[in-house]
């Protein structure tokens, strides 16, 4: 595994809810970004964020990470669960709320 | 080929019994007549019995050339034929762009 791969391993599997993005919840800079993290407020969970277009190897490594080709990507205790139209259906249905807080079901 | 024409031509893998392509680069911060913004409903057989993820790795999967080249925003929606009938033949907007990409 490359050192990129190495260091996204580590940041993923030491945040239990992490949102790799384009800017800042605060700041997005992409409407699927903003998006997703407008979902995980509404969620009202604590989560972290990386933003991708602040360091390019960051951003390729992420899609190699997951074989997934697009950013947002959401991570919830070290398993991807998808982009922003996943992330979508999954508000709307109520599996989202499942999987950030299974405590809760 | 244009792009639009690659990702419909494509997407007959998975046998649709609906495709719709939208090229929506029109709402990004990118030049006039780009090819960079999809927007993809595909209802199709083939995803009976597979979650969401899955699906929308068939979909990539599909499409991992353009996605490597230059699509670089692709919103997914893939429904079976049930889930499509289900939601009266509705997908849901994409959203607005906030200016991030220039490319």
């Amino acid at each position: 595994m490359s050192l990129i791969q190495e260091k996204l391993k580590e940041v993923i599997e030491s945040n239990e809810v992490i949102l790799f993005m384009k800017g800042s919840p605060d700041f997005p800079q992409c409407g699927f970004s903003g998006r997703t993290a407008q979902i995980l407020e509404a969620c009202e969970v604590p989560f972290a964020s990386v933003d991708v277009l602040a360091d390019s190897a960051v951003r390729d490594g992420i899609k190699e990470y997951s074989n997934w080709p697009t950013v947002p990507q959401l991570y919830v205790r070290g398993e991807f669960v998808g982009g922003c139209d996943i992330m979508t259906e999954m508000y709307e249905s109520g599996d989202l709320l499942k999987v950030l807080k299974p405590e809760s079901n | 080929m244009n792009t639009h024409s690659a990702i419909t031509k494509k997407l007959q893998a998975l046998r649709p019994d609906y495709l719709d392509v939208v090229n929506e680069s029109y709402m990004h911060n990118v030049p006039e007549g780009s090819e960079s913004h999809f927007k993809v409903t595909v209802v199709s057989g083939e995803f009976e019995g597979k979650m969401l993820l899955a699906r929308h790795r068939m979909v990539n999967q599909c499409l991992s050339e353009e996605l490597s080249g230059t699509v670089h925003a692709l919103a997914i929606h893939t429904m079976t034929p049930d889930e499509w009938f289900d939601k009266s033949g509705q997908s849901n907007d994409s959203p607005l762009c906030l200016g991030g990409e220039k490319s």
